[in-house]
């Protein structure tokens, strides 16, 4: 019974270790602090393993990734490194752009820059979304926060983007 | 719809996360807008650019190594402590974490959670310590910051499958401060935060299969006084470094105000 539960797990959380510690060290930007991140969300996934309720277990232990990367954060970069108030930030134009934005291979520096400096929030769902593929639902879910927070987030994470990007892009143009 | 609607919207709809009339309605307006097309245009180039493999951190072969050892650790723990037939239930979670503290070596919280006594009541006064000292630790009380119980009450409904009584103690000296969602033997809890002077009040709770109330229990862990009880088809338990007297007074009005159907 016991190594069967134990088999349940590992097939449940194995094949999502690259996502584990991808989300770990964009959450953190620091590439020690991602394996004791996910160590130690492992641990806590195998302590809650009862509070599972089946399914994908991908975007359930990336939530328990981004509870020990949350405290993680609060506890070396204190507690405003992870606070955030949409209405403050939501105040941000909505206009079109109509510059082009042109990226070419050579620019993936420069996207993992910009990407980097993302305010944390931006830059959670814009990983979960652009690099891990959850659906708006799924991030929802793991992020605590309604839909409309999850469209609103990415849709301005993705203009920051945009606008660090053409930045780049200028400069390469002098 | 215009320019600023759309803008709003373009980002959902080429996740394809808008429903059918709003896909629509951007749609037509993308024909009409060449600005709005190039926004959106610059949206899949974008998606392009992140797309590319060198952004996506694979695990560190050392680290993928020490996870899949863990679980073989886990594997021989659990073998070795194999107490026999079904209520153990609990212990494999333990005995997995167990595996990986071996390997991992992670901090003294968990020595709580492991050296536990054969009570099922022991077990659980460890977990409410963990939870109450963890809960002060990390400066995450709340996750719901509110005094106002029909705040807290419907964020609760949310995320449990049951929906824990709020009574309101603010007039007795006792303010609600918030809420959060907690682990307390495997399975997420509700934890009511009061507060008395600059003293924090965890109350833990929780549907419990038993039948009938039990008398109040006290006891003491590590400087904190704890209160369990059972009403009405929930386990309490509090928890805080109060005093005796003040934590009984707030345990009474608690079970006054949660007996009567809530108004």
């Amino acid at each position: 019974m016991e190594s069967d539960e134990r088999r349940r797990f590992a097939d449940v959380t194995l094949p999502h270790l690259d996502a584990a510690y991808n989300l770990a060290r964009w959450l953190t930007r620091d590439e020690h602090a991602a394996e004791d991140v996910v160590q130690e969300a492992y641990l806590r996934a195998a302590r809650y393993f009862g509070s599972f309720r089946g399914g994908d277990g991908r975007p359930w232990l990336l939530g328990v990734v981004r509870h020990a990367a949350f405290d993680w954060l609060k506890r070396h970069r204190g507690p405003s490194a992870v606070s955030f108030d949409d209405d403050l930030h939501d105040r941000g134009d909505t206009s079109a752009d109509p510059q082009q934005l042109v990226l070419r291979k050579s620019d993936e520096a420069s996207v993992r820059d910009a990407l980097a400096e993302l305010p944390l929030p931006l830059r959670e769902v814009i990983v979960l979304r652009e690099l891990e593929g959850l659906s708006y639902q799924e991030i929802a879910v793991l992020v605590e926060i309604p839909i409309g927070t999850v469209m609103s987030r990415l849709s301005r994470g993705r203009r920051q983007l945009q606008q660090r990007l053409a930045g780049y892009v200028g400069e390469d143009a002098k | 719809m215009n320019c600023q609607d759309v803008q709003q919207l373009l980002s959902a709809y080429a996740d394809g996360e808008l429903d059918l009339v709003h896909s629509l309605q951007v749609e037509e307006h993308l024909g009409s807008c060449p600005a709005c097309a190039q926004s959106e245009k610059n949206l899949r180039s974008l998606h392009t650019a992140l797309a590319a493999p060198s952004l996506r951190y694979a695990a560190p072969a050392a680290l993928r190594a020490q996870i899949h050892a863990s679980l073989d650790e886990a594997a021989l723990v659990t073998a070795g402590k194999r107490p026999g037939a079904s209520r153990e239930a609990w212990l494999r979670p333990v005995a997995l974490a167990a595996g990986f503290l071996v390997m991992i070596g992670v901090g003294a919280t968990l020595g709580i959670l492991l050296s536990r006594g054969r009570s099922a009541n022991g077990r659980i006064e460890d977990w409410v310590v963990a939870g109450h000292v963890r809960s002060l630790q990390v400066n995450h009380l709340t996750d719901v910051v509110s005094s106002d119980r029909h705040t807290v009450k419907p964020w609760f409904r949310d995320k449990l499958d049951f929906s824990p009584l709020v009574p309101d103690l603010a007039a007795d000296g006792f303010p609600l401060t918030g809420g959060r969602l907690d682990y307390l033997d495997g399975r997420p809890v509700a934890a009511l935060v009061y507060q008395r002077g600059k003293h924090a009040i965890n109350v833990f709770t929780w549907p419990t299969q038993a039948a009938g109330d039990t008398p109040l229990r006290e006891f003491s862990r590590q400087g904190f006084h704890l209160r369990e009880w059972q009403q009405a088809g929930m386990n309490y338990w509090a928890i805080s470094d109060l005093n005796d007297e003040d934590l009984d007074q707030f345990v009474r009005l608690y079970q006054q105000r949660t007996s009567a159907p809530p108004p």
